[in-house]
């Protein structure tokens, strides 16, 4: 080797202890495969509404093609206030309580590069979102999971945040409804983790991306709506997912000016601003877009029951989600892990689902199964999945 | 948008299989089977039928769109003759519509003269008939809620956080 030449050291130490995804071993598995019925999407099965992508087009034709407000579009962040207003019952002024950012992701990392200083410690619920780890630890911050229990349907329990508590803990992150399990957080929970946030002077990052899609005729709330919350909370929302948005790569953060005066401070430096095309199109599903919306919660909810229904019916017991796109079976009486479940499945009946460890230690023993994906292709592997079960030998069928 | 799931996904595709309908709207495959014999027995559901592209299918058919104007009867309104007209094979929909004419006729036929046969001796020839005016087809870019050019296929990847 000459002397000159750099190696893989050369990598930040925090970046090189940060592991390879669970999600990328998964995907290169599945990637190439013929004829394999995918659960393991993130992301809806429907197109963007078309009323969305023609003011997307529209704004291209008008010529709309420069940099916006660092904080978004004046119309946008108003379309925001009011739709944020509505929906979550918490008022934010448009003027400086508003960022809009390239996706949620982002809004994720700017909060926390704005609130952490190295050893701060952020506590999190597992099994959660695949990027929480690795973004406390870029941004030098200690990550700290709390369980969350199959007993519980996922919920948070207050004491276990309690317990986890140290004079470093700074940041609780939350995310109901939850990627991977679709869980929701129990009303009174939220209280009593309200009630120890203002004790213990947190902030609370809650990520409402999935907020819209809850199922059983049960309204929706945040965190950020408890009595004395909103002076404490970064409230991060997107497009992504109930308005089947992924590529427009929009979202947006609510939280007191200072805090949305430090995101910006990040974002205006690694962003500039959002896309102007998606914030055109973002305006469009707002004012307009809540039909759409309705009548995809629906075809999931159809989904969900199927699911529900279909794996706890076979043997594999399966929390009811109140909320998102997913189920979490538990596979543990297979006598598998999750990796050995998913990889057999895949391999025995092409059906590609994520082991649950991608979304932490507390996902072992468990599987996402996402249905954003046809009905017909639900059926099919469920049928899939009974028929890998019975030749373990611990299938009912 | 209709109420019942049931009509809804049915409306949108009437070959989906009765289980596959079942395991959609939590309810047995029996329950299902008769509410869809139900809702024929009583008209809510009109018939089935496939949506097919015409200039695919090498149709030569001629479609035109008629506005009729009508004089309405006492009692009756428009309904009487609106059925009329509606009964003659030609007619593939009749809507009775506000604003400048009465009735909008849907009519196809094999060729252009076998439409205008049809407008100027069996249309404009009925009592009550007052004006007849035909608009041809040209193309069709959507039919019943499907658009003639498909998008292009999922582009999501197999696997996605």
């Amino acid at each position: 080797m000459s002397q000159n030449e750099l190696s893989p050291s050369v990598v930040a130490e925090h970046i090189q202890n940060i592991p390879r995804s669970g999600i990328r071993d998964f995907f290169e598995l599945v990637q190439g495969r013929e004829g394999v019925i995918s659960l393991g999407v993130g992301e809806p099965d429907f197109r963007t509404p078309w009323h969305i992508r023609e003011a997307a087009i529209y704004s291209l034709e008008k010529g709309q093609t420069s940099y916006t407000s660092n904080l978004g579009m004046p119309s946008l962040r108003k379309s925001i206030r009011k739709y944020v207003k509505s929906f979550f019952d918490v008022d934010y002024n448009d003027a400086n309580e508003i960022l809009v950012t390239v996706g949620v992701s982002e809004a994720i990392d700017i909060a926390l590069r704005a609130l952490i200083n190295p050893g701060d410690e952020v506590i999190y619920h597992e099994p959660c979102y695949v990027s929480y780890h690795p973004s406390i630890a870029m941004v030098h911050g200690v990550p700290v999971p709390v369980k969350t229990y199959f007993e519980d349907g996922f919920s948070l329990r207050a004491e276990e945040i309690e317990k986890a508590l140290t004079p470093k803990t700074k940041v609780l992150m939350l995310n109901f409804p939850t990627n991977p399990t679709g869980a929701v957080l129990d009303e009174g929970e939220m209280r009593k983790i309200a009630k120890l946030c203002i004790e213990r002077n947190l902030v609370v990052i809650t990520d409402e991306i999935y907020s819209e899609l809850r199922y059983d005729g049960v309204r929706h709330r945040s965190i950020a709506a408890e009595p004395g919350m909103k002076g404490r909370t970064v409230l991060l929302h997107g497009f992504s997912k109930a308005f089947a948005m992924t590529g427009f790569r929009l979202g947006y953060a609510c939280a007191p000016t200072f805090l949305i005066e430090a995101m910006m401070k990040v974002h205006q430096y690694g962003a500039l601003c959002a896309p102007i095309t998606s914030q055109a199109a973002a305006v469009e599903a707002l004012e307009n877009g809540a039909p759409a919306v309705e009548e995809m919660r629906l075809a999931y909810d159809r989904r969900r029951k199927f699911m529900v229904k279909s794996l706890n019916g076979m043997g594999l017991p399966t929390a009811d989600p109140g909320g998102g796109f997913y189920v979490f079976p538990d596979i543990r009486a297979t006598g598998l892990t999750s990796k050995e479940f998913a990889t057999q499945l895949l391999e025995a009946e092409n059906v590609a689902a994520v082991p649950g460890t991608a979304f932490g230690l507390a996902g072992e023993g468990f599987l996402r199964c996402c249905y954003a994906t046809s009905f017909d292709e639900l059926r099919e592997a469920i049928v899939r999945i009974e028929r890998f079960l019975n030749s373990l030998g611990v299938g009912k069928g | 948008m209709v109420s019942d799931p049931l009509l809804s996904i049915l409306s949108r595709n009437a070959r989906v299989s009765l289980e596959s309908l079942a395991d959609q709207t939590s309810l047995s495959v029996e329950e299902v089977a008769a509410k869809i014999a139900g809702y024929e027995k009583d008209g809510t559901i009109l018939g089935f039928q496939t949506v097919v592209d015409e200039e695919k299918a090498g149709s030569v058919d001629v479609s035109a769109l008629i506005e009729v104007r009508l004089t309405p009867e006492r009692g009756g309104g428009f309904d009487r003759l609106a059925h009329r007209i509606a009964k003659f094979d030609q007619v593939v929909s009749c809507w009775l519509m506000s604003g400048g004419y009465d009735l909008a006729v849907l009519v196809q036929g094999a060729d252009l003269r076998q439409v205008a046969q049809f407008v100027s001796q069996k249309l404009s020839t009925l009592d009550g008939v007052l004006s007849t005016a035909t608009h041809f087809k040209l193309k069709s870019y959507k039919e019943a809620g499907f658009e003639a050019h498909q998008e292009t296929g999922d582009t999501r990847l197999p696997v996605t956080p």
